[in-house]
């Protein structure tokens, strides 16, 4: 039985715990017994079983007692570690971090607290979120679930994805229900792609950011990793809210999400940007888009050919604008008041070495560029002609709303590559986000829906793109395309 | 407070551009090899009053034990997000209307990066190309009488940082972060001044607008008002100087002092053929000198940007309006009244305007409810009795034993002839003493003044018969003896007579 | 733009992150690649154009200027990698 309460959904494991089918407490030992069996995928790096059957049992009692908190409402998840968490480990994946126990708890998860969740655990990630294949982590790399079944990568390790990898992993490996994580120009969409699993970004400004451990301000965006979109509506709902302690999070209502699929997309105008089709993209990727295309069209949608001319200047923006930030929002790891600190001859010596040793080699890159872009001189050149493009971006996509409800596009221009891949070559990795990054400079909403197998047996994800706060309309489409698409396959994990 | 968290202006947006117009001959500092003059440009920076910080919820209250008024977001936790007091944002902008200035409508936070054990975030909130407040002009006056114009470039908001405590330990620096993220407003003059009186003197007068305002407290001893100040030299009607910026001077005195050797300082080297290094200073305030700031940084490069966790704030105009229309009458405008409602001299006036307390006093002593009292003697009493006692005691006018309407009784008592101005001081002594009414310790005393004519002449007549040799003297020329007489008069009846009343009768007694 | 490693040295230690003199010819050839790369977006004609300042359009609340958080020294000083007498304490800073 255990093994079958792990392959449910939310939605079925909501029905179930509802019919007394079994009760959150079995669900949760459930989970935590297969993370305690997935250790191999080094997908956690805190484990939190004591506080998981607690949480499950307030769960049944309250069920017990004719009362429940909804859909989560004791429901198994994963929390991204960039996530504080009260009274557990939160280190963003960081050496500077180091035992940094925070006496709070981010609005993001206490939300789903509130809404009845499970925790299990902390899960892996790139370093402060910086990477795409979650090997910049202190903790080691998370490995991903999925094996190659021919090609170059077979018998290889491969990556899940990042920044977000350890969620993703954690998703289809069956070992959380759902997951949360946060995406910056791609963390949550490009590691749902990689591992087979739905992706959603919402809005900027759609959920608090208060207490999720800052990359970049004016990107940084949690959302959920699930197995169906409709999970993924579920948690998003529980998730999203006005929070009075980020200036930047939106007071607006929170639709049900859920209600939005309504399978029903007829007349709905799907945008596919010719500028996404680019030079030396895989025949397999390039074939999925149009299957995409085609499910849609077969669905009643209409299939509108745009333009988004600022596409290719995207990444460099990105390249730009998040280590800028991130510059910033990472001066406050100073060894003063918390986390690592390596004594120095004097202050100034004691921040160059805690910073030394507290950072790895990719968040050392990404904060000298963001130092540099910064500097006297060369703002002008770089940051604030990467915020004037970035306008031109949001604009082309503004432009692109005229004439459609929706955007479709690859989520990532290659399946999972194994470890090690791409590790000399920043660029070359930076290229994993190619398609994910321009919807984060716009702050529009977008979810990656698994879509079908690579030739080597790897999971490809297809993006939907929405305009702001049209998380409904996207939903529906993502629903329909899931359901179109029929992926089934699990990992051989 | 440390010497690198505040602020400077960026040069390229002071310009260092002086808009006063010509400069007194006055104020040329001699020095070996002929006349210079002194530029000077002051960025005050002033803490806000309000109950909480700038961007949290804690308490600014001043004086609390270490890291007790510090907030997630004043440590700089990690995912801690600044959200803005309200009513700091309505502060800086009362002020600029009190400093006559422009009210930019929309304004952005920036971040100025840098390192600093006391400031946690590793930035500081600020705003850098687009202040909330920008030019604006006060006047500011002179103890000789005079006057002159101070241009005011720019105020902002800004965080304060915490506080490192050096001397509490051997190889260690405390950290205490109870003013991290305390809002300060910074208000940048033009190099409009030309002296170190000058420089004090507007000090005092921005601080008695704030006061007036009730925007900042203005207590120096307390951190809540402290000054860089920007010195420059150069020989009169040439190119403006090098110039060094003294950081966090805390007191009028200091400002003064700071000045003062800064400009000799420069002068010397300058005379010497040397060159002046544009570099941070801090005042040493027991040696009374400036020194070259030990952990000045290779080069500053802050690397300001917007705050991406701040949306601009946008005022509306009609916000603007309704503060402006709520605003108290200024100390120029009270000044400017006080001279022509009340006949007082330009000096009085502004002695009792320096304060709004004092001014309320004041005009509580004269005009309760439109029963004018003589304002001069009002002003006359309020300045040099009130004062000097207050000042004797080390009280300010708030806690004054002798209330507005107490005073005001005692100067009815003089008007209506109960009680001579001289009587009038010790009963003023006994009111300030005790807190009692000046009807009461008069009646208690037994005080009243003699006003008895027949009383009087009988006094006089006995005077007149006790010392013949007095009297002759007086009705051979010398009338100088009727001093004598008063005196004596006036001994005998402990001051209670009417001296006008006394001379009177002298003189018909004596001429006769 | 090819950073030097003078270049590299001067934002290291704006960063304060220290790095062993050997380590700055490579760390320049990394970040000269990624700058040039990024230098593609002078191409973008920006003529006019506004830099963003967020992607969300919306006029933020303010807070009340009410005492409602602090007072939890505790809380504050829980994970400070040294302490003493309530206060955080670090190696001596001289002015």
């Amino acid at each position: 039985m255990a093994g079958e309460l792990l392959q449910l959904t939310i939605t079925q494991a909501g029905a179930a715990l509802a019919a007394g089918d079994f009760s959150a407490h079995e669900l949760a030992q459930a989970h935590l017994d297969a993370m305690e069996s997935a250790r191999g995928l080094n997908a956690f790096t805190a484990e939190t079983p004591e506080r998981a059957l607690t949480m499950a049992d307030a769960a049944d009692q309250r069920r017990a007692q004719g009362e429940t908190l909804g859909p989560l409402d004791g429901i198994p998840i994963a929390v991204k570690d960039l996530f504080c968490t009260e009274g557990v480990l939160s280190t963003a994946g960081s050496h500077i971090l180091d035992g940094f126990t925070p006496t709070y708890e981010s609005t993001v998860t206490r939300n789903l607290w509130a809404a009845g969740a499970v925790m299990l655990g902390k899960t892996n990630m790139d370093e402060f979120a910086m990477g795409s294949a979650n090997v910049t982590s202190h903790y080691g790399p998370c490995i991903n679930p999925w094996q190659a079944s021919s090609g170059d990568s077979v018998g290889k390790d491969l990556v899940p994805g990042g920044s977000s990898g350890g969620s993703a992993a954690a998703v289809a490996a069956r070992i959380a229900l759902g997951a949360i994580g946060t995406d910056t120009g791609g963390s949550i969409r490009q590691p749902g792609a990689f591992c087979g699993v739905v992706g959603l970004k919402p809005t900027y400004g759609r959920c608090s950011r208060w207490g999720v451990i800052a990359f970049a301000s004016s990107l940084d965006q949690a959302g959920p990793l699930t197995r169906t979109v409709r999970d993924g509506a579920l948690m998003l709902g529980a998730m999203a809210g006005h929070d009075p302690m980020d200036s930047t999070s939106v007071d607006a209502p929170v639709p049900d999400y859920a209600t939005a699929l309504t399978g029903d997309i007829k007349g709905m105008r799907i945008g596919v940007p010719a500028e996404y089709r680019m030079d030396g993209m895989p025949g397999e990727i390039e074939t999925l888009w149009r299957q995409g295309r085609d499910w849609l069209e077969h669905a009643g949608a209409a299939i509108v050919d745009i333009s988004l001319p600022h596409t290719k200047y995207a990444l460099p923006t990105y390249y730009i604008v998040a280590p800028a930030e991130a510059s910033s929002n990472l001066a406050r790891y100073d060894g003063v008041r918390y986390g690592l600190r390596v004594d120095g001859e004097d202050m100034t010596d004691t921040y160059e070495k805690t910073r030394a040793a507290g950072f790895g080699p990719e968040v050392k890159r990404r904060v000298m560029i963001g130092t540099y872009v910064l500097s006297a001189g060369y703002y002008d050149a770089y940051y604030l002609q990467a915020q004037k493009v970035r306008t031109r971006i949001a604009n082309d996509f503004r432009a692109a709303w005229e004439v459609c409800d929706v955007i479709l596009t690859p989520t990532a221009p290659s399946a999972a590559f194994a470890i090690g891949e791409k590790m000399d070559d920043p660029i070359a990795m930076y290229l994993n986000d190619i398609f994910t990054v321009p919807a984060s400079m716009a702050g529009l909403p977008a979810i990656s829906v698994p879509a079908g197998l690579s030739a080597d047996g790897l999971p490809l994800g297809l993006q939907l793109i929405g305009p702001a706060f049209a998380e409904e309309t996207m939903l529906r489409t993502a629903d329909v395309l899931e359901s179109a698409a029929g992926f089934t396959a699990k990992p051989s994990w | 407070m440390t010497a690198t968290t505040t602020d400077t202006a960026p040069d390229h947006l002071s310009g260092h551009v002086t808009t006063r117009i010509g400069h007194n001959q006055k104020d040329l500092v001699e020095g070996a090899t002929g006349p210079w003059e002194v530029i000077i440009g002051l960025e005050v920076h002033a803490q806000v009053t309000s109950e909480a910080k700038l961007f949290s919820g804690a308490s600014t209250a001043f004086g609390a034990a270490p890291n007790s008024q510090v907030s997630l977001v004043d440590a700089g936790m990690p995912g801690m997000l600044p959200v803005i007091n309200g009513e700091c944002v309505r502060q800086a902008v009362r002020t600029g209307l009190g400093l006559g200035a422009q009210i930019n409508l929309r304004s952005v936070f920036d971040r100025k990066n840098f390192f600093y054990p006391d400031m946690p975030q590793g930035y500081q909130i600020s705003q850098f190309t687009q202040p909330i407040v920008g030019e604006g002009r006060i006047t500011v006056d002179l103890p000789d009488g005079e006057s002159f114009e101070v241009g005011i470039e720019r105020l902002h908001l800004e965080q304060d940082a915490g506080k490192s405590i050096h001397d509490q330990h051997p190889q260690k620096t405390y950290i205490d972060l109870n003013r991290s993220g305390v809002a300060l407003m910074e208000i940048v003059s033009r190099p409009d001044l030309r002296s170190a009186e000058e420089a004090a003197a507007y000090l005092s007068k921005l601080r008695s607008i704030l006061r007036y305002l009730g925007t900042c407290d203005g207590d120096m001893s307390q951190g809540s008002m402290r000054a860089d100040v920007n010195v420059s030299v150069r020989r009169p009607g040439e190119e403006l100087g090098t110039r060094c910026e003294i950081k966090n001077v805390n007191s009028l005195r200091f400002v003064r002092q700071a000045i003062d050797y800064e400009a000799r300082r420069q002068i010397d080297i300058l005379e010497d053929g040397g060159e002046i290094d544009q570099e941070t200073r801090l005042f040493d305030a027991n040696r009374g000198e400036t020194r070259s700031m030990r952990s000045k940084e290779e080069a500053h490069d802050y690397r300001y940007f917007p705050d991406p966790d701040l949306l601009p704030v946008v005022l509306e105009q009609s916000l603007v309006d309704a503060l402006k229309v709520g605003l108290p009458e200024l100390p120029d405008a009270k000044k400017a009244r006080f001279i022509d409602a009340y006949e007082l001299s330009a000096y009085d006036a502004g002695v009792l305007v320096a304060e709004r307390e004092t001014a309320e006093y004041f005009e509580a002593v004269v005009d309760p409810e439109g029963a004018k009292r003589d304002p001069k003697l009002a002003a006359n009493w309020v300045t040099a009795e009130l004062f000097g006692r207050l000042n004797a005691a080390d009280l300010d006018i708030a806690g004054s034993p002798v209330a507005a309407a107490q005073l005001g009784g005692l100067i009815d008592l003089i008007a209506d002839n109960t009680i001579s101005g001289r009587i009038a001081k010790d009963v003023f002594a006994a009111m300030f003493d005790s807190g009692k009414d000046a009807g009461d310790i008069v009646a208690e005393k037994g005080l009243k003044q003699i006003t008895d004519s027949g009383a009087i002449e009988a006094l006089i007549d006995q005077l007149i018969a006790d010392n013949p040799q007095q009297a002759e003297q007086y009705r051979g020329g010398n009338t100088k003896v009727a001093g004598w007489f008063t005196g004596q008069a006036m001994k005998a009846t402990q001051g209670q007579a009417n001296p006008q009343m006394v001379n009177q009768i002298l003189k018909d007694k004596l001429g006769g | 733009m090819a950073l030097d490693t003078d270049t590299v040295r001067r934002i290291a230690r704006l960063a304060r992150i220290y790095i062993p003199e050997e380590d700055l010819e490579p760390l320049a050839g990394e970040l000269s690649n990624i700058i040039g790369w990024v230098e593609q977006l002078a191409e973008v004609d920006t003529d006019g154009v506004e830099p963003m300042t967020s992607v969300v359009e919306i006029t933020p609340e303010q807070r009340e200027d009410v005492v409602n958080d602090g007072g939890y020294r505790d809380r504050v000083l829980a994970n400070a990698p040294d302490t003493a007498d309530g206060f955080f304490t670090v190696p001596k800073v001289i002015e």
